[in-house]
């Protein structure tokens, strides 16, 4: 009983950190995809530039964590805001092949540039030292960063829930997710609204990457390598819908970790297939009346 | 007794709390010629749409040769032999005249399945498309593409494309919309020319060319159908005049003046 | 990328001379480079693998980046037909060549039924299991170190399979030749109108009565059968099977190969594939992450400014000197 215990209590914490780190990094991509309707496979990158400027930070200049988090935030998001102009603005209005294909190709770029900035190697993870230690919880030693980061994922659903629905910017943002012509024809300058709410989702992917560095560990693949799983956490929340994205990120990290440590011979498997059997349950009435008829 | 080409019974729609159909129900025999006028935003597009498949109905049915269509898709409908045609343009704008309605043919024709013979080695289909072109004049447009040729006559290609699928019931949404004045009297001429079995509910606010057109006219006023009769009937009736003309429109319309 | 759609639609079946180029190229390298035919079978087999991709994405645009699972079972089946006894080449392709199709058949409803983001994603964890079952199923497709031992009988029991590759090469021009051809008719025909159809307005399409899904089910399945088709030969050819041809890898370099020939055009993956094969082989000893560059940065230039691809600007090109060249007589 007390093994049975322990192993739940394992999976839960890991499975709902990972989870949060999950989520924080895709929320911006479900913001950015109901709002601009890009599919946006490069997003990843955003998490990447955010944990390796943290981590960098952190272990090269002896700068504390929070504020290392704070500063990658800020540089990630200010990156973003010049790809967006440069890049993005240009996949509004185009076909969603065109869109997968630009953004597969800055995918590949920022990949290569992480290399020629940071090297092949995977970033070693040291925790600071008051998130290092030992927490005892049902009968297991967990590590304060776990428990950090669960906090870290609460705090975010609060402060989005505040931006989006307390403020007038969290209003333009849902409305033009609702209805674009119409928003336009308020008078909401969306260019401005897109640019915001990319430096939003890219911030917030910053940030996932940042505070989540010793989940996933940092390396220059790590853009494509998170990328299946970001974009399952979209498919399965729908446009724009933030409460299903961090219920859908839940799932999915204790789905993968519980996978891991209980069927270690299936792995990743499991949330695929559970993927695309949510897909079609989700879907069954539409299906099965096309499929019928 | 004759089947109906069309019939809707009790036909109703909600979104949410906004009643946009109300138990309507119509009845169309074969080559019928009605019209479907109303206020803006009374109903008709929506009509179209539930009779076409767009939209499902809350409650009430729909029959298309008597046979029940209310849940089909919009593709069933079609192979069923319902048609319509688009209040705006809805075309294959980079193609020609002449694909357009090979495109529309190869459907109908279940020729679409042919995946070896050469499309343009289907004498057929080219016979079949040439016809129609011809019968509603479009011969000197044949090869040019939709995006290049002039409006009215783009409005025309809606109804090639229509007749090409040679339908018991063909749904005309406003046909005249956004065709220049000059052009509407031919665009007349060519629905007049429509096949006589072909039952033909047409949608439309330009009361003259209603008269031009219709045998029958039903008025839609809010989601419901406030009456239904001769184009006379519904010109001359008070109820009519009062939800809908209006005093001048009246005035306007009796007296016979055409704009174009 | 929606390549704009061509407007004579009615005419594509007509053969120009233009398009006898690259079959001629193709013999002439033959006889050119005896001592590189390994790369140009690679080369071929990647070309036939392009097409399948071209129809499902350029013609019906259906977003699928996971088309490796086709090409990684008709390669592994190949090769199972091959170890299993049956040692006739062609026959064992085609058996391949169908079950993959079959695959993408039974996959097609799920697939096509979706749009944009959903699809990308059923095609890309569909692929993803089949990875997976593969790289665990070790003792059926020796895992990471890959399949070999693949012995073939002489082709049409007289050409034998050399150390030099001839008849490999030979083999898969054939190959490549015949399922070009098919593929091109296929989009000459009523029903490859009807896709095109498909690809100018959907929503009219639906409206014409076009059974739109299943027509797009058949050219799925039939990418899938081509796409089974190069894998198998590939396997035949290279007589070994690794669990690359079943890798998002793969499907990404291919998506590549026919973004950067030109999309919906049937040459474009041709073209696409063998630059791309040919550049790569060349670059080979480079770091990775340079190569990366050098594919994004092409992606993204592509996308931007040059839509259609390698065949599109060539196209351009010829076009205005035509122009140019009549401006000049007329």
């Amino acid at each position: 009983m007390d093994q049975v215990l322990s192993a739940t209590s394992f999976i839960v914490i890991y499975g709902l950190s990972y989870g949060v780190v999950l989520f924080t990094i895709s929320v911006g991509l479900v913001v950015t995809m109901g709002l601009m309707r890009v599919v946006n496979l490069a997003h990843g990158a955003f998490a990447a530039i955010g944990g390796y400027i943290a981590v960098k930070l952190m272990s090269e200049m002896n700068v504390s964590f929070p504020l290392s988090v704070a500063i990658a935030v800020l540089i990630a998001a200010a990156i973003s805001v010049v790809i967006e102009r440069l890049f993005y603005v240009h996949l509004y209005k185009a076909s969603e092949l065109d869109q997968v294909l630009m953004t597969v190709g800055l995918l590949f770029l920022a990949v290569a540039s992480l290399n020629l900035f940071f090297g092949p190697n995977a970033l070693s993870i040291k925790l600071p030292e008051f998130l290092a230690e030992g927490v005892h919880l049902f009968g297991r030693s967990v590590q304060s960063y776990r428990l950090f980061v669960i906090a870290c994922g609460a705090a975010l659903m609060l402060i989005l829930w505040f931006i989006l629905d307390l403020t007038s910017f969290g209003a333009k943002l849902r409305a033009a997710v609702d209805n674009r012509g119409m928003a336009e024809a308020t008078g909401i300058n969306v260019a401005q609204l897109f640019s915001l709410a990319f430096a939003l989702g890219s911030g917030l992917a910053a940030f996932g990457g940042a505070v989540g560095f010793a989940i996933l560990p940092l390396e220059p693949m790590y853009p494509f390598k998170y990328l299946t799983l970001v974009l399952i956490v979209v498919t399965l929340s729908g446009f724009g819908n933030i409460k299903a994205s961090a219920a859908a990120s839940v799932l999915v990290g204790l789905i993968e970790t519980a996978g891991r440590y209980l069927f270690p011979a299936f792995g990743a498997f499991i949330v695929y297939f559970i993927v695309i059997g949510i897909l079609m349950w989700r879907d069954r009435r539409l299906f099965l009346g096309w499929v019928g008829r | 007794m004759t089947e109906f080409a069309l019939e809707t019974s009790n036909l109703t729609l909600s979104f949410g709390s906004l009643h946009v159909m109300k138990d309507v129900t119509l009845r169309l025999q074969a080559g019928a010629r009605h019209a479907f006028i109303g206020p803006n935003g009374a109903g008709k597009t929506t009509f179209v749409n539930l009779l076409s498949g767009v939209l499902v109905p809350d409650r009430g049915r729909i029959l298309l040769m008597g046979e029940d269509i209310t849940h089909q898709l919009p593709e069933r409908r079609v192979k069923l032999g319902l048609a319509r045609t688009f209040q705006v343009n809805n075309l294959f704008r980079a193609l020609t005249v002449l694909e357009n309605i090979y495109l529309a043919i190869s459907e109908h024709r279940q020729a679409s399945r042919d995946m070896f013979s050469a499309a343009a080695h289907r004498r057929d289909i080219l016979e079949r498309a040439e016809k129609v072109i011809e019968r509603l004049g479009l011969t000197e447009d044949i090869h040019r593409r939709v995006s290049e040729i002039a409006y009215g006559r783009q409005r025309v290609l809606e109804f090639a494309i229509g007749l090409s699928l040679e339908p018991k019931v063909l749904l005309l949404d406003e046909p005249t919309a956004g065709v220049p004045s000059a052009e509407i009297g031919s665009l007349l001429d060519t629905i007049n020319r429509l096949p006589t079995e072909t039952a033909i509910l047409m949608i439309e606010h330009d009361m003259q060319v209603v008269k031009r057109f219709a045998r029958e006219v039903t008025v839609l006023v809010a989601g419901e159908v406030l009456m239904t009769g001769s184009p006379e009937q519904v010109m001359t009736s008070e109820e009519v005049r009062n939800v809908y003309l209006g005093q001048s429109g009246y005035e306007r319309f009796a007296t016979n003046t055409i704009g174009a | 990328m929606t390549a704009p759609v061509a407007s004579n639609l009615l005419s594509w079946h007509k053969i120009r001379p233009a398009e006898s180029l690259f079959w001629v190229l193709a013999v002439a390298a033959f006889f050119a480079f005896p001592n590189d035919l390994p790369l140009g079978t690679q080369v071929l087999t990647m070309a036939l693998f392009v097409v399948a991709l071209d129809l499902a994405l350029g013609f019906a645009g259906i977003l699928s980046l996971g088309h490796a699972l086709f090409f990684g079972t008709g390669a592994y089946l190949a090769a199972f037909i091959s170890l299993g006894g049956w040692h006739e080449p062609i026959s064992g392709a085609l058996l391949a060549g169908c079950a993959a199709g079959l695959l993408a058949l039974a996959l097609g409803p799920l697939v096509v039924f979706y749009n944009g983001l959903p699809q990308i994603m059923v095609t890309l964890l569909v692929m993803l299991i089949g990875y997976e079952a593969a790289n665990k199923a070790t003792w059926l497709t020796g895992g990471d170190d890959g399949l070999g031992g693949i012995e073939l009988d002489p082709l049409l029991g007289i050409f034998r399979w050399s150390v030099y590759g001839q008849t490999a090469y030979l083999y898969a021009l054939v190959w490549l030749f015949v399922i070009f051809a098919l593929a091109r008719r296929l989009i000459a025909s009523p029903f490859g109108v009807a896709l095109q159809g498909f690809r100018e307005n959907r929503n009219r399409m639906l409206l014409i009565g076009a059974p739109v899904k299943w027509h797009l089910i058949r050219v799925y399945a039939v990418s899938g059968f081509i796409a089974g088709i190069a894998g198998a030969v590939s396997a035949q050819t290279a007589k070994f099977v690794s669990l690359n041809s079943l890798s998002l890898n793969l499907s990404v370099d291919v998506l590549v190969m026919l973004v950067l020939g030109g999309v919906g055009r049937l040459y474009g993956a041709l073209l696409g594939a063998t630059v791309y094969t040919l550049v790569h082989h060349f670059a080979a000893e480079w770091n990775p992450y340079h190569w990366m560059f050098v594919i994004g940065g092409l992606l993204v230039f592509v996308v931007r400014f040059a839509r259609g691809g390698i065949l599109g600007v060539l196209e351009a090109v010829y076009s205005r000197v035509l122009a140019q060249f009549r401006a000049r007589a007329g």
